[in-house]
């Protein structure tokens, strides 16, 4: 144990931490206190929150599957480039080339499966009631999170540009042309005209919004690639922030009162 | 290659599916006796003899087929009107007779039962080609993980509801006290993080994610599948137009989810698991969630073929099924055989509005005839806002099973018309 005190006693270490192990009372609270990841949580919780049988543990394992999403992400974006040329091709050599290579496959079944768990997640805080007040602000920002999250998972639907993929995204965005007002093809879009021109037609309206274009195409691609590793990523990053710091200024995970 | 022949390592994988399910039986029936419950350790005995049973004849290659008298039976059944039907009625009988069934021993009959089909199933290849497709591995988890937690929210609940009818605390409430985040906390998230990574890394290794031929845009898949978390909303698109299945009702479900909270004036039932103070929520957000939702994707994902026809479990996707459409529109009903008149001469108001009128009255009209009626209560208690708020998104959710109702009893397609405003309702 000589060399374990030498470390423990070094001045490297201690610069680092900033108090001894977390064996005693005292110092289990500090190390939540002064460890910033660990100051995502507040110090003690109430026992019923944390059991397993009545979380889920999903909220947790969401966020999770967001960092493993987040990681393996980055390094798909070292290999794939988002143009007609590029797109399939970097994806077959992701199978073909890369040794032990499971990156995309973690990405991918890992984004299923947060769907699913975030699904499950809304349903365990619903069926706890923990939407009740003071909770409802934070209902919300799941709900937006939610979305968000579907949204992501649609983006990288494209990204692979095989045949599931566009006519996935082909049926998916063919909604949007069907928008009141907004869609070429909505309710009351026809009514949109000034002096016999029409505002909305299959080149301004909101599927040409979401796809640059008036098929799934290559600015589609651009714009699929540019929210999904970019845009959506940083709005769901910030949101579970603000997620988080809500759960515990709302009294910490519900419970019976 | 035909259907009956299976191939040596479906029948090995088999063998060891079974070997799992005898070990959770007997982990099952170790359990009862050691609640002193002989009789069902008794039973759970047999029951995992049985899936032993079953795997060595998989080991030894008996090949064992599902046989086709009952394949037929089951895809004669199976429609998407009784499948529907059949998908309300179990919620229902799941939430009537709750006691019964979150029972550990009813839901393990009905798991062991499910599961034991499932591995005859996949003797089928129709089937298995579309349980094992990758893609559609996470349905599958969908299927168990919301079955199951459906299953122990609605047991706790009963407990709950139990004791609070004899005056005592639910049973969160007994574990009141307050414990140190580390440990009790970061361990379990350590622990956590390192059970799904496991999973993931798996699940990573055994299956490879799918890549279909590069994008071509004149070769159009049939059928041609949104990803699978909406393909709810595609379903939609056979009752309604795109501008309904696929951006108002979206839009409700989302502005009703954000509304809930400040919809529910419910006090009771917060934070802990109930059914009895919270019935009505709980009935109608089961109905939209489940029912409306996970149901209507695992239609989607297994029962929707070519042309987006229904197919059952064992029949073959054949892009040539042809099924007759003769819908006819709520205009049609009044004008040509209600009036014998005919709609050349008339313009689009008149022809649509009993259809405009109907719709009309559904929406501004129920609201208040609720309110003064059988919702008074919930009226009084909600406010004006609250109660039309609440009644109008539960209208908007409605709409999917009236809809379909109509379409299957009458053959309706649109009760408004109005082609030339893309206006269909
Ligand atoms: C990226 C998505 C999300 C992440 C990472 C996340 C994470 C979490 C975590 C870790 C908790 C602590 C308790 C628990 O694990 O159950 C929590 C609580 C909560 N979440 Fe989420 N969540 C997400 C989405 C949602 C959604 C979709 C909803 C609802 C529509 C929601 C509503 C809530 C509420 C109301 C609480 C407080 C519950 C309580 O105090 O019992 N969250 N969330």
């Amino acid at each position: 144990m000589a060399i374990g005190d030498f470390i423990r006693n070094s001045q490297v270490w201690k610069s680092i931490f900033r108090h001894p192990a977390p064996r005693d009372r005292r110092n289990r609270v500090v190390v939540m206190l002064t460890n910033v990841f660990l100051h995502l949580h507040p110090v003690s919780v109430r026992k019923s929150g944390i059991a397993l049988s009545y979380t889920w543990c999903m909220g947790g394992i969401t966020f999770f599957l967001f960092l493993v999403e987040t990681v393996t992400g980055v390094l798909l974006m070292f290999y794939y480039r988002p143009t007609l040329e590029h797109a399939y091709n970097d994806i077959l050599s992701l199978r073909d080339v890369l040794t032990l290579g499971i990156l995309r496959e973690m990405h991918r079944w890992g984004a299923h499966a947060m769907v699913i768990t975030i699904w499950l997640h809304m349903y365990r805080v619903f069926l706890t009631g923990s939407y009740k007040p003071p909770r409802e602000f934070n209902w919300g920002v799941g709900v937006i999170l939610l979305v968000l999250t579907l949204l992501l998972s649609f983006t990288g639907y494209l990204l692979p540009w095989d045949q599931l993929a566009i006519w996935a995204i082909t049926v998916g965005s063919n909604m949007a042309r069907a928008t009141p007002l907004l869609g070429y093809e909505g309710p009351g879009a026809k009514f949109l005209q000034i002096g016999g021109v029409e505002l909305i037609h299959s080149g301004s309206d909101a599927r040409f919004l979401l796809l640059g274009g008036r098929f799934v195409g290559e600015t589609a691609l651009l714009r699929f690639y540019v929210l999904h590793c970019v845009a959506i990523p940083l709005a769901v990053a910030l949101l579970i922030a603000v997620h988080f710091w809500r759960v515990r200024k709302d009294g910490g995970i519900s419970g019976a009162l | 290659m035909h259907s009956n022949h299976l191939s040596s390592s479906l029948q090995i994988g088999l063998g060891f599916y079974y070997v799992i399910l005898a070990i959770m039986n007997f982990a099952f029936a170790s359990y009862q006796s050691k609640i002193l419950n002989k009789r069902q350790a008794g039973i759970w005995t047999t029951v995992a003899c049985l899936f032993l049973v079953h795997a060595v004849a998989n080991f030894m290659h008996l090949g064992w087929t599902l046989s086709d008298g009952i394949k037929q039976s089951v895809d004669a059944v199976m429609n998407p009107v009784s499948y529907f039907v059949m998908a309300v009625a179990g919620l229902t009988a799941f939430l009537y007779w709750r006691k019964f069934f979150t029972e550990p021993v009813v839901a393990w009959t009905i798991l062991s039962a499910g599961l034991l089909f499932s591995g005859w199933a996949m003797t089928d290849a129709t089937f298995r080609a579309i349980i094992t497709k990758p893609d559609n591995v996470p349905i599958v988890m969908l299927i168990f993980s919301v079955g199951y937690t459906t299953w122990l929210a609605m047991r706790k609940a009963v407990i709950n509801d139990a004791r609070i009818a004899i005056g005592e605390a639910p049973l969160e409430k007994l574990e009141d006290d307050k414990v140190l985040v580390w440990p009790d906390l970061v361990y379990t998230e350590l622990l956590a993080m390192v059970i799904c990574t496991f999973i993931l890394v798996v699940w990573s290794v055994v299956l490879k994610a799918p890549l279909e031929a590069p994008a071509a845009s004149s070769k159009i898949p049939n059928p041609s599948k949104a990803p699978w978390y909406f393909l709810g909303l595609q379903e939609m698109l056979v009752y309604f137009d795109p501008w309904m299945a696929g951006v108002v009702l979206p839009t409700m479900i989302i502005v009703g989810l954000i509304a809930l909270p400040y919809i529910d004036f419910n006090q009771k039932g917060n934070g802990y698991f109930t059914f009895v103070q919270r019935r009505f929520a709980i009935t109608t957000f089961l109905l939209g969630f489940v029912v409306l939702w996970v149901v209507l994707i695992v239609l989607g994902t297994f029962l929707r073929g070519p042309n987006w026809n229904f197919f059952g479990l064992f029949e073959p996707w054949d892009p040539h099924k042809t099924v007759p459409l003769n819908n006819i529109n709520l205009s049609d009903y009044v004008w040509l055989f209600g009036f014998g008149r005919s709609m050349e001469s008339m313009g689009w108001f008149m022809r649509e509005l009993p259809g405009i009128a109907l719709v009309l009255a559904y929406l501004l009209l129920l609201p208040p005839l609720l309110a003064k009626t059988i919702m008074r209560s919930y009226f009084v208690k909600m406010g004006f806002i609250r109660f039309f708020l609440l009644v109008t998104l539960i209208q908007f959710m409605m709409a999917l099973p009236i809809k379909m109702v109509l379409r299957w009893t009458i053959n309706l397609k649109y009760i408004v018309f109005i082609p030339e405003a893309f206006f269909n309702i």
